[in-house]
């Protein structure tokens, strides 16, 4: 029996932020606050982040070490907490742990404790993500980069990064999806692990997706 | 062809393909928004837009009114300042009266109301209409437009009661959210760009306008438009002004508004401004009547820098309208104007007129510089703050009400 290719199911997602009323004033407080808040918050501050309104040359890939370096000035920290990796983890309580304790390493370090003005401390917050169908599936693998080429940057924001947090090895749908075929399309693979969603915007990381498909499948650099 | 469709030569396709896809599961459903006026002010004015963008989805959506005596609106003025942090007076009969206008309203709206899906209650003015409609059998979200970060206390705890039944609340920015027993949602404002103070206008026009006012579009401009407010700081525009304008001696400052004549503080301010800007004409204190938008619209393209210096801001919609023209701003580091202004990116921060100086010379300097930050400003408007980001976040909250408001995730 031939077994059928399944079929790559395209989404889209919406997120909707929420206030969870916790607020920090000084590092000592931001570390308290992480250690007890919804894991969603965590999430927000991480994942969701790229979801909503940034500019596209952010600086450091999450909130913590933005506002670590905005309003507290710690650039030390700042670093330290940027480079946190969250698909190192597998659950979002590991990743709080590894948050808690490059926080609690900096307390140790410098016994001063800087406070921000009312206006800058850290607000946590966290979402609700409505995901939802676009009724658009494609089993040709050729035919990606035009599909990509109409999807909305949520949907983008949902398959490539999103799925990080959602699939067992922690990669993006696509790969997941091409890796499920036959190793024809590893070359692809190999150039989606190599797109970096931090430091670019959702519309750019499209087009470097639609590249790479495009690349390949219209005789492009990967395919020489 | 649907008004949702006009967005999407300015939007794209997905954009407005998602909307369709995301409202699927509200199609039929019945949503009422129930608010104090439909002329006039920032609530009316999105309602205005909002309301046939989601008809258009097939949402039945109605929008109600409630009506009351003078010393109704008396007492929700009073409510609107305290809110932001005014002491008002807590007087027991103007509160007998917040409260009894709210129970003849219910009986009025009480067909309307009780069977809806969702209730959108807007502000404190309708807040109470909850307690009177016991038998309602929808999701109610109390919608505050105000910034409460810092409320006369005894008035909001007043109002705390009122709204703490509510299924859920959406609050601007973070910073308003308070302590309340239910789910706050943060939904940040937006600017529509087909409306007349933001659709694109022939380059004939601005021309015209710009003349019309004595404005020269061959010299450098930058402008302000905002009420004659302290808070908007005008007269820290014209001290940057006046610092610039020895390195830049052809450039020109307006200063655009709406009239002041009943708001007495407005009117001292307008005249500090007269006084600021005496003798030199090449600032245009524009005193413009509240439907002025196409002429809002041409100033600002017409301009080549924008400014809106505040010392205290709620979101700054003037700022999302100014970089919408693509130009660069130069925003008050506060409140929403913070969410915008990105430094070296959509404009500058700042936070003194020396400040705003220092960054007018700059791009005075680095022409370049200016149309590229001009750009992002508006491209970064364009992705963030548009109508269309403000409607999905309206259905993605629907949907996370009717359906799990229990759950972070929802897969429809």
């Amino acid at each position: 029996m031939i077994k059928e290719t399944p079929a790559f199911n395209v989404k889209d997602c919406a997120l909707v932020a929420i206030a969870t009323g916790k607020k920090a004033h000084n590092l000592r407080e931001l570390k308290d606050i992480i250690q007890n808040i919804d894991q969603g918050s965590i999430y927000y501050h991480f994942w969701g982040m790229l979801l909503k309104p940034r500019f596209m040359d952010s600086e450091y890939n999450n909130e913590f070490a933005l506002w670590v370096k905005s309003s507290l000035h710690d650039s030390i920290l700042a670093e330290r907490l940027s480079v946190v990796d969250p698909t190192d983890f597998g659950l979002l309580d590991e990743l709080r742990n590894e948050l808690v304790d490059t926080i609690q390493e900096r307390l140790d370090e410098d016994e001063w404790i800087n406070f921000v003005r009312p206006q800058n401390k850290f607000h946590f917050k966290k979402s609700h993500i409505v995901v939802f169908d676009t009724n658009i599936a494609l089993k040709d693998p050729s035919k990606f980069s035009e599909v990509i080429k109409e999807m909305s940057t949520s949907s983008i924001f949902y398959h490539f990064i999103d799925a990080r947090r959602r699939t067992k090895d922690n990669v993006d749908d696509f790969r997941q999806w091409l890796m499920g075929l036959d190793g024809k399309y590893n070359p692809i693979c190999d150039k989606i692990s190599s797109l970096d969603p931090y430091f670019v915007s959702l519309n750019t990381l499209k087009e470097q997706l639609v590249n790479i498909f495009d690349d390949f499948f219209k005789g492009g650099k990967i395919n020489e | 062809m649907n008004k949702l469709d006009l967005y999407r030569d300015i939007v794209g396709n997905p954009i407005i393909d998602s909307l369709y896809q995301l409202a699927a599961p509200l199609k039929g459903i019945n949503v009422v928004h129930v608010n104090s006026t439909k002329v006039g002010g920032g609530v009316a004015e999105i309602l205005h837009k909002l309301i046939p963008l989601k008809e258009e989805l097939g949402i039945n959506t109605k929008w109600e009114v409630v009506t009351g005596e003078q010393e109704f609106y008396n007492c929700t003025k009073n409510f609107h300042n305290g809110l932001q942090g005014n002491v008002v007076s807590m007087n027991k009969k103007l509160l007998d009266i917040y409260e009894k206008t709210n129970e003849e309203n219910a009986d009025k709206l009480r067909n309307s109301l009780k069977d809806a899906d969702v209730v959108f209650i807007h502000d404190p003015q309708p807040a109470m209409l909850l307690k009177y409609i016991p038998e309602r059998k929808g999701k109610w979200i109390w919608r505050c437009h105000i910034d409460v970060s810092k409320p006369y206390r005894p008035l909001w705890n007043y109002i705390k009661n009122k709204v703490a039944d509510y299924d859920a609340s959406v609050f601007s920015l973070a910073d308003y959210a308070q302590k309340l027993p239910h789910t706050q949602y943060l939904i940040l404002p937006s600017i529509d760009p087909l409306s007349e103070k933001n659709i694109d206008l022939d380059i004939k026009e601005v021309k015209q306008t710009c003349i019309s006012y004595g404005i020269d579009l061959s010299r450098p401009i930058m402008s302000q438009i905002s009420r004659f407010d302290r808070f908007k700081d005008p007269i820290g525009v014209i001290k940057a002004y006046k610092i610039v304008k020895k390195f830049t001696p052809d450039l020109q400052l307006v200063l655009a508004g709406g009239g002041a004549t009943d708001d007495p503080e407005g009117e001292a301010v307008l005249n500090e401004v007269r006084e600021a800007a005496y003798g030199d004409s090449d600032i245009k204190i524009l005193l413009l009547p509240a439907d002025a938008h196409r002429t809002i619209n041409a100033i600002q393209r017409g301009s080549d820098i924008i400014l809106q210096k505040s010392v205290k801001e709620g979101f700054g919609l003037t700022v999302t309208e100014g970089m919408w023209k693509g130009k660069p701003m130069i925003g008050g580091d506060t409140g929403g104007i913070r969410l915008q202004v990105i430094n070296h990116h959509t404009g500058y921060l700042v936070n003194t007129p020396e400040g705003a100086a220092l960054r007018i010379r700059y791009l005075f300097n680095h022409k370049k510089r200016m149309l590229e930050i001009g750009k992002n400003a508006k491209e970064f408007v364009r992705e963030n703050f548009l109508i269309t980001r403000h409607l999905r976040e309206y259905l993605t909250l629907m949907l996370a009400a009717i359906h799990y408001q229990d759950k972070d995730r929802i897969e429809l």
